[in-house]
This record gives C-alpha cells, sequence and structure tokens, in this order.
C-alpha cells in the first residue's frame, strides 16, 4: 500500500513533466516555427497597427458595415470572454429580442426574407462569419449608404465567400472582418 | 435536413468504421505487450518511467489491488490539480497575471472533474487558468484519466479472455503504455494538424487589437445588470479595442477529443475560432472522439477471439448512434416555431436555416446536431453548440444519450466497461428466457457477476434522480435556472446527468459556480465513476478465475444479428424505465408547449 503511494505521487511527477511539459511546449516550439502566423491568431494589420484576428469577429454597427451576428460574449465581441445567451427556444427573453430585431431588420429591406442566423446569436459569441443569405440581406442598405451599385458590393461578397470545404464539409459563409476591410478600401476611405 | 448534410454524417461514421480494425489491432498488441513499430522511440521512455517511479514491470495485480492502485493514482493526481489551481497565482506561465482559483468549492469541483474525465466546468477557461494550469494540470488530467478510463476497460476485457487465473495485468504498465503509445503518438500528429488549420498555439499574453468600428456598450456593473445613471438611463462606455484570448490551445484540443475529456480551453469550447476554426478540424474532432471508443469493440473481438463479436457491440453503437443524430438533425433542422414568419428558417444554398440560435455559421445545422449526438454518445462533453439553446427534443438527444451510460462508442475505455456490463444484463436475460445458466464468450455467467452488474446500473440513476429531486425543491438549486418552465427542470437534470455520467457538457445556462452545485456536481463525478469503476472490476476479477465452457446448443451466442437486437433492448428499455417520467416532465412537456406557442 505504502509502495503503491509512492509510486502514485512519483507517477504523478513524473507523467505531468511528460505530458503537461515536455509535449506543450515541444509542440508550442515546433508550431511557431512551422505555422506562424496560424499558431498566434491569425492577426491582421492595417498601417501597421493590429485590427483584430481574421477568424475572431468584431461587432459592427453602423449601417455602411456588413453586421456580424449577434453576439453574448461579454458586452458583445469580447474575445477575453467568450460564451452564448444559453436561452431556450422558449424563454420569453429570446422571443421578445427576435422580435425587435425582426421587425427593425424588416423595415430595413422588406422584400427578402430575414434569414435566421442574422437575429440569432452564434455559440461563441465571436463568430467571424455570417451566411451568404445574411450578406445579400444587408448589400441594399451598404449599396444605398455608400453611394455604390449593388453589383460592386455583390462582386466583394462573393470573393469573401468561402464554399463547403471539399464541396462537402460545413456550410457557405461570408468573413465579415475581410469584407468590411475590402468596403472600405473599395471606397478608398482614409484608413 | 438536406442531402448534403447526411452525407457529412455517413462520412464521419465511414472515417469511423475504417478507424475501427486498425486502431483496435495496435491496442491489442500494445496491452498484450507485443512489438509495434513505435518501440525503438518509446520503449527508452517507458524503460525510464518504471525505473524512476519504481514500478516492477513484470509483477501481475489481481483486482483489488488494481483497483487500490487506480484510486490511489486518481487521489494523488487529483490532489496535486487542486494545489496547481490555488497557486497558480505564483506559477510560471501566467501572463494574465492570473489569481488562485478561487472559491476553494471551484477548484474541488474542477479537480474533482478533470481526475474523472468529466470535464465539467463551472470556470471559464481564458478568464480563470493560467497556461501553467491549461497545461501541467488541465491537459495532463486529459491524458491521466482517458489512460485510467482505456486500461480498466482492458482489465475488464482481459477478465474475459484469461481462464482459471488470479490477476487482470498491472496497472501502472498498462497506464503507462496507453499514455505512450495510445495517446502521445497521435496527439503530436494530430496537435500539429490543428494548428496548421487554425488553432492557436502560443505562450504569449493575450493581444489587444484596435476595433476597425468602435462600439457604444451598457456598462454592467459587477452584479451583472446595468448600471444607470441619476435619470435613470443606462450609462454607456465607447469601446475601442478587443482583447483577443491565445494560449497552448492546440495540444490540449487534440487530447480533450482523443481522450474524450471534453474540457474547453475557453468558455466556448470547440465552437471557439481558436478551438475549432473551420469544417475539416470539426470532422478531424469528431473523429478523434469516437476512434478510440470505436477501435475497443475490436480490442474486445481480438483479445477474446472473437472478432464477429466485436463488430456485433460496433453494429449496436453504429445504429444507436444514427437513431440520435437522426432526431437531434431532424429537430433543429426544422427551427423554432415561435420566431416570426419574416424570419426564413429552411435550409437552402445560401443559409443553413433551423435554430440557429447557440450554434457557429460554419458548422449550421448538420455539424451542430452531430457534434451534440457524438459528443454525448461519447462521454467527451465538448460543445460546438449550446445544447441549453437547442429546441426541446434537439437538446433531448445529447440528454438520453448520457442516460444511456454513453455507450455508444462511449468514453474511451468507459464506455467499453459500460457496454460490457450491459452484455452481461443482455446474456442474462437470454438465459433466462431460455431456462440455462447464461454464458457469456465461454464465461458462466453467474450471480454473483449479475448483482454487480445491477450495482453499477443502479448508483447511475439514484444519484442522478436523487441529487436532481433536491435541487427542484430547493432554493439554491432553482436559484441557478436561467430558462424558467420546464426547461429548468431540464437545466438542474443534465446537470446531474452530465457529471455522474462523467460526460461534462452541459445546458450552460444554469449557474453552476455555487457551493451546492460545485459540491454536488464535483462529489457526483466521483461517484459515477469510481462507484462503476469497482463493481465492474471485481466482475472482472471474478470472470478471469472461472472455467472456459465451449460453447453448446444452449449457448447464446454473441454475433449474431439478433444479440445486436437484444442488447439495443436492454441499453433502451433499461433507460427508458429509469428516466421516462422526469423526461417527460422536462423536453416532452416544453416540446408539447412551444408547439402551441407558450413561452416562459
Amino acid at each position: 500500500m505504502k509502495k503503491h503511494l509512492i509510486t502514485a505521487f512519483l507517477m504523478t511527477i513524473a507523467t505531468t513533466i511528460l505530458l503537461g511539459a515536455i509535449y506543450p511546449l515541444v509542440i508550442t516550439a515546433v508550431a511557431q516555427v512551422l505555422f506562424k502566423d496560424k499558431a498566434n491568431g491569425q492577426i491582421r494589420y492595417r498601417n501597421d497597427e493590429a485590427i483584430g484576428s481574421r477568424i475572431i469577429g468584431q461587432p459592427f454597427t453602423s449601417a455602411k458595415y456588413f453586421h456580424s451576428r449577434l453576439s453574448a460574449a461579454g458586452n458583445g465581441y469580447d474575445a477575453a470572454n467568450s460564451g452564448g445567451t444559453n436561452y431556450a427556444p422558449t424563454n420569453q427573453k429570446l422571443i421578445d429580442r427576435i422580435r425587435t430585431d425582426a421587425g427593425t431588420l424588416h423595415q430595413e429591406n422588406p422584400d427578402q426574407p430575414i434569414p435566421v442566423d442574422l437575429v440569432t446569436t452564434s455559440a461563441s459569441g465571436l463568430d467571424p462569419e455570417i451566411s451568404p443569405a445574411a450578406a445579400e440581406f444587408q448589400i441594399p442598405r451598404i449599396a444605398r449608404e455608400r453611394a455604390v451599385s449593388e453589383s460592386a458590393i455583390r462582386d466583394l461578397v462573393a470573393k469573401y465567400t468561402y464554399q463547403r470545404d471539399f464541396g462537402l464539409l460545413g456550410e457557405p459563409r461570408v468573413n465579415v472582418l475581410e469584407l468590411n476591410l475590402a468596403l472600405d478600401e473599395l471606397a478608398g476611405m482614409p484608413h | 435536413m438536406t442531402i448534403n448534410g447526411w452525407l457529412q454524417i455517413v462520412v464521419f461514421l465511414g472515417l469511423i468504421f475504417l478507424v475501427t480494425k486498425p486502431l483496435g489491432v495496435f491496442m491489442t498488441r500494445v496491452f498484450n505487450r507485443e512489438r509495434t513499430f513505435l518501440d525503438p522511440v518509446l520503449r527508452p521512455i517507458e524503460r525510464l518511467l518504471y525505473r524512476v517511479t519504481g514500478v516492477d514491470e513484470a509483477h501481475e495485480m489481481r483486482w483489488t489491488e488494481y483497483a487500490i492502485t487506480m484510486l490511489l493514482f486518481s487521489a494523488v493526481s487529483m490532489l496535486v490539480l487542486y494545489l496547481i489551481q490555488r497557486i497558480q497565482g505564483v506559477l510560471p506561465f501566467n501572463p494574465q497575471h492570473l489569481g488562485a482559483v478561487a472559491p476553494e468549492h471551484l477548484a474541488f469541483n474542477t479537480a474533482a472533474s478533470f481526475t474523472t474525465n468529466t470535464n465539467w466546468q463551472a470556470y471559464s477557461g481564458e478568464t480563470t487558468m493560467s497556461y501553467f494550469t491549461q497545461m501541467a494540470g488541465l491537459a495532463f488530467h486529459n491524458f491521466a484519466s482517458a489512460a485510467t478510463g482505456i486500461v480498466l476497460a482492458i482489465a475488464f476485457i482481459r477478465g474475459i479472455a484469461r481462464r482459471q487465473m488470479n490477476t487482470l495485468g498491472n496497472f501502472w504498465v498498462d497506464f503507462v503504455r496507453c499514455c505512450l503509445w495510445v495517446l502521445l503518438p497521435f496527439c503530436i500528429v494530430g496537435s500539429l494538424f490543428l494548428v496548421s488549420q487554425g488553432v492557436v498555439q502560443n505562450l504569449k499574453p493575450y493581444d489587444t487589437v484596435k476595433l476597425v468600428e468602435s462600439q457604444q456598450v451598457q456598462r454592467v456593473g459587477s452584479d451583472g445588470k446595468p448600471v444607470v445613471d441619476a435619470s435613470g438611463k443606462p450609462v454607456m462606455d465607447t469601446v475601442t479595442t478587443q482583447t483577443i484570448a491565445q494560449g497552448p490551445v492546440a495540444s490540449q484540443e487534440i487530447i480533450k477529443e482523443w481522450g474524450t475529456n471534453g474540457g474547453g480551453f475557453f468558455n466556448a469550447n470547440s465552437a471557439h475560432p481558436f478551438e475549432n476554426p473551420t469544417p475539416i478540424t470539426n470532422l478531424f474532432e469528431l473523429f478523434c472522439i469516437f476512434a478510440i471508443g470505436s477501435g475497443l469493440t475490436y480490442t474486445l473481438g481480438r483479445m477474446t477471439g472473437s472478432a464477429a463479436h466485436g463488430w456485433a457491440v460496433w453494429s449496436a453503437m453504429a445504429l444507436l448512434f444514427l437513431a440520435g443524430v437522426t432526431v437531434a438533425y431532424w429537430a433543429e433542422a426544422k427551427g423554432n416555431p415561435l420566431y416570426p414568419p419574416t424570419i426564413a428558417q429552411h435550409a437552402s444554398i445560401a443559409q443553413p436555416g433551423g435554430n440557429m440560435e447557440g450554434k457557429e455559421t460554419r458548422f449550421g445545422i448538420a455539424n451542430s446536431a452531430l457534434f451534440a449526438t457524438v459528443t454525448t454518445d461519447a462521454s467527451c462533453g465538448a460543445i460546438n453548440g449550446w445544447h441549453d439553446s437547442f429546441t426541446p427534443l434537439g437538446g433531448m438527444v445529447p440528454l438520453v444519450n448520457i442516460m444511456l451510460s454513453e455507450v455508444i462508442f462511449g468514453g474511451v475505455g468507459s464506455g467499453m466497461y459500460g457496454i460490457l456490463v450491459y452484455i452481461v444484463l443482455a446474456v442474462f436475460i437470454a438465459g433466462l428466457m431460455v431456462g440455462r445458466t447464461p454464458e457469456y464468450l465461454g464465461k458462466k455467467i453467474e450471480a454473483y457477476d449479475v448483482k454487480m452488474a445491477m450495482l453499477v446500473s443502479l448508483v447511475f440513476p439514484l444519484i442522478i434522480l436523487t441529487l436532481t429531486g433536491i435541487s427542484v425543491v430547493k432554493g439554491f438549486g432553482t436559484a441557478g435556472i436561467s430558462n424558467p418552465g420546464p426547461h429548468g427542470l431540464s437545466q438542474i437534470l443534465y446537470a446531474f446527468t452530465s457529471s455522474a455520467g462523467n460526460n461534462g457538457s452541459a445546458f450552460a445556462g444554469l449557474t453552476v459556480n455555487t457551493p451546492w452545485y460545485d459540491g454536488a456536481t464535483g462529489i457526483t463525478t466521483l461517484v459515477g465513476r469510481f462507484f462503476m469503476i469497482i463493481p465492474m472490476l471485481a466482475i472482472a476479477g471474478n470472470l478471469a478465475q472461472k472455467k472456459y465452457v465451449p460453447p453448446s446448443l444452449g449457448t447464446f451466442p454473441v454475433t449474431t444479428p439478433l444479440f445486436t437486437l437484444l442488447l439495443i433492448s436492454v441499453i433502451l428499455i433499461l433507460g427508458a424505465l429509469t428516466f421516462f417520467p422526469a423526461l417527460s416532465l422536462g423536453p416532452i412537456l416544453e416540446h408539447l408547449l412551444m408547439q402551441i406557442g407558450k413561452t416562459f
């Protein structure tokens, strides 16, 4: 019994050194050499200033930008505090929120049905993407605000739309940060 | 539901089918201590470990010694994890200067939960745990608890395979070989693959970036309520930056899945883009969750000399998996009938449609429903969408999966010994029907074995239903509910089912970082783990010493579709009889009320 207790203690220490220290540190070192950008979170820069990660969503609320999905991460898109609402489908707070948002969006674009991902929170609260339908829904508003033709914006959306991986996996999606940065460049706006 | 969605599910199951035999053969060789292609590298490390820990690799253990060493190791390593959390403030690799994990009941809950392969998380990783705690505490336990589960399943299989022997193997040797051969090499390759797809792996402080567009947000006080000024208007703050949490994620992500642990580096778990950035990583993570559990069915067949029996068990698991994913996918794709009609919830080429609350765009409905099914078929508990926000029936699938003891491929090892208990009961029932002493792979199943199997089957619902019952009648229990109505019951029921089943997923709206829930779920994880294992090892020890009985005309064959069907029936009947009343008051009632437009 005592011998086993000593072994249990030594085994904990020895395997912690191997699996809890050497393994993750070696993987970190190799990852930093082989995949530097990806291992560090794909941070993007504009005018030498870090402005976000390509795969972490940001909040956009003004009319001239494509809006991201709703976020329940902290105060919204808090990338140090990920999470969702965890509202049940029958929660009155969820249904109230959806009704309000649906009313606003329906006024903005009465011609199209509202894609469901535009009125729902994502799981991470950091979803970097919206569906192509959610982008299409917003095109008339952006075109109006920026006084650019809808077709020019539609071309940009197509450029930042990712199809299913291998034509099979996941869902088609549009990266909101990339798309909005491209919109600013299209307009030649001062950065 | 779409054809594309179903194709992804079929491809996934196809990959699991393909890995079963090679991985099953590999594990058989590892635990029979035969040569493998990894020996030149790993054998020296193995010998070194035995030398420093004083393990005699030739020593064989009876079931009691096997159980005691396993318990001692779990107790010591759990204590170490508790200490690491409490002193992380002074330990290295803590660029965010996070203080000790507090209060004590949270640190206890986390230590219990990670030691038992549950990974129930009453904390958010990025705001609570230093990189040191994540690596040396939590990720280490992902290895240790997974290896413990696997070697216990191997011990049980040896109990069936061995004849007139007293011993089941050596816990230390099995444990070390499992870590070195089965877990570590795959994790090295897999973690680098994940990094190549965008899972982060670094030790730097969190990044702060300047938002493209600054935001006005309501100031929230320490009580979680919006702060208002003298005139009652909410106080607004301008947010111009975003802090992006980082860390050594990939090395932990891979073992989280490969060892069916499920504890996320970040609060959002596998929904977080840094843990699961693309549909490719999603498929890979799903594959990792099922691979070892599936491979062990082949190991069972191989070690007991009946490959066909392994496949019969595999088929039962695959059918139950398909049933679960069908219901979850159907329910989630239908969407929420309470949404106004201006919202399009049908799937098209341009949008996933369905119930998208708490789901990620890149995964859509099919991959979210698939993930929820897989993570609870196995005792993983990772999530890529919030189960709490699933439709009532969609959310009932993960709940039911855990209630069936997670034997559908199952947690690494725990799924195998879990289903072996059901198999013992199935052959016992078959024996009763024809009036003969039941046999299983040449071993007579007698009163002692069935008593132990029933003990396992009774402890599980007893603890879940008792603690759920207490929580729904006491203020300290109902205070945690975030979704009123029948869903509140589901939240509490899910919490105790998940911790007893060592799953770790949650209806996460429930506020669980309280003395009651931290204490009760923490103890439940320990009971759910060790009170299952000990009777199970007792069966194994008892079987090992029995004589081999050659099959006769009266033996119920365990390789046929009839056996598969009987096994499925036993699993479903036992689960349904136990939990149907609770389910009908929770998700089923919520579903019916949702159909008539009721909200809470």
